[in-house]
């Protein structure tokens, strides 16, 4: 069990078929019922939404990653302007907010956050993971990169630098790691099975080959 | 677009704890740092967050910081960064 | 929040639940719809008493802001949203 140092309504515990309603519970079906029969929405509105929700995994940015990996002008485009070169590959990334894409290398290691909420580069990788959006991610990052990092089980020689990004504005960032040594030869199809969501956010490498 | 700082220019972060929806991190108000890349121009979100318009569009900017000069007993590496989105209004020229 | 220490990260994920989506899904409607603007839930949120702001899940903040601001723009009053809630209370105690 984690240990948690507060009272915190544990997401890690889905509501239980046929438990009580919660307030909580109550409250969304309250304010649900109303927004619909005010005609702020419909009831097809939100069942269209929850479906494109769902619809963006970090299956997305990974078939990205494996691209910039493969393809140096593309990588280049990512880099320089990377609305562009995904709406390339038909993501609508919409008008705001604004995607950047962060190289990570032998020498300089970036790592993302959102100390003063939970932003996150949704239009690639979906919504957070729950470590993301913790009081714990968001408040030790910042001061102790390297310690989070280890309890991802990465490590890093001081000899790179690793630079934390706050993303407190409307840009998005996004990592793009960089390709793992062994990888010659494979397809972006092979490629993009290394890229998990959390070498994205800059917590971890991409996966190694197998073989 | 108007933006007064210059990549690589040295900034400082402005003190203060004014009141409202405010995006520049409590742990880098006060802080020096250097302008890593100029986004452009964006509406006040201190503004928009109260239903205000957010105009005129004001610099924001990616600015970096070396941990050292924000953590006193940072135990990472001396080359070690950390970077921020703020907005022109929160900084001054170093 | 940046700087403080919590404790180490749990690294579990959960299933987002139908009630997790549902409130996402709200969320979208209202800004895509221009209800309202993500600045304004942020500052909600930030308005939430400490105790809450510390203890609510991600999902409960976002529909405490949402309750904040549907009343704040007039959308629906709080004895609309209470009387519905004592309904359905009524319902689940039958």
């Amino acid at each position: 069990m984690a240990d948690h140092h507060d009272h915190d309504h544990d997401d890690h515990a889905p509501i239980e078929e046929g438990k009580a309603p919660t307030e909580f519970d109550l409250l969304e079906q309250a304010i649900r019922e109303l927004l619909i029969e005010k005609e702020i929405f419909s009831a097809d509105d939100l069942r269209r939404q929850v479906d494109k929700t769902d619809s963006v995994s970090p299956a997305d940015g990974a078939k990205v990653v494996a691209k910039a990996w493969s393809d140096p002008e593309f990588k280049a485009q990512l880099l320089a302007d990377p609305k562009t070169a995904i709406e390339g590959l038909g993501y609508d990334v919409g008008p705001a907010p604004n995607l950047v894409v962060l190289e990570n290398t032998a020498t300089l290691h970036h790592v993302v956050v959102c100390t003063l909420c939970s932003c996150y580069p949704r239009v690639l990788l979906g919504p957070p993971p729950d470590w993301y959006k913790s009081k714990q991610y968001r408040g030790r990052v910042v001061i102790d990169p390297r310690g989070v990092l280890n309890e991802f089980g990465t490590q890093l020689s001081d000899a790179v630098e690793i630079k934390v990004v706050d993303s407190t504005a409307d840009m998005r960032y996004l990592v793009l790691p960089p390709r793992p040594a062994g990888t010659e030869g494979m397809n972006e199809e092979q490629l993009a099975a290394l890229v998990t969501r959390d070498c994205m956010v800059g917590v971890t490498f991409p996966d190694s080959p197998v073989n | 677009m108007s933006a007064s700082f210059k990549v690589g220019q040295r900034v400082l972060v402005k003190e203060g704890d004014p009141p409202g929806h405010i995006r520049t991190p409590f742990f880098l108000r006060g802080k020096p740092g250097t302008i890593e890349t100029i986004h452009g121009e964006f509406r006040n979100p201190e503004e928009l967050a109260y239903g205000k318009d957010g105009l005129p569009k004001k610099p924001l900017y990616l600015v970096r910081f070396l941990q050292k000069d924000v953590w006193p007993d940072y135990g990472g590496a001396p080359s070690d960064t950390v970077c921020a989105d703020i907005y022109e209004h929160w900084l001054d020229a170093d | 929040m940046g700087g403080k220490d919590f404790g180490p990260v749990d690294q579990r994920d959960h299933d987002r639940t139908e009630w997790d989506n549902r409130v996402d899904a709200v969320l979208k409607l209202m800004l895509d719809g221009r209800r309202f603007r993500v600045d304004e839930l942020r500052r909600a949120i930030e308005s939430l008493p400490e105790r809450d702001y510390m203890s609510f899940s991600y999902y409960q903040k976002w529909l405490a802001a949402i309750r904040i601001l549907i009343v704040e723009k007039g959308m629906l009053s709080e004895d609309e949203i209470a009387a519905r809630l004592a309904q359905l209370r009524g319902k689940v105690t039958g």
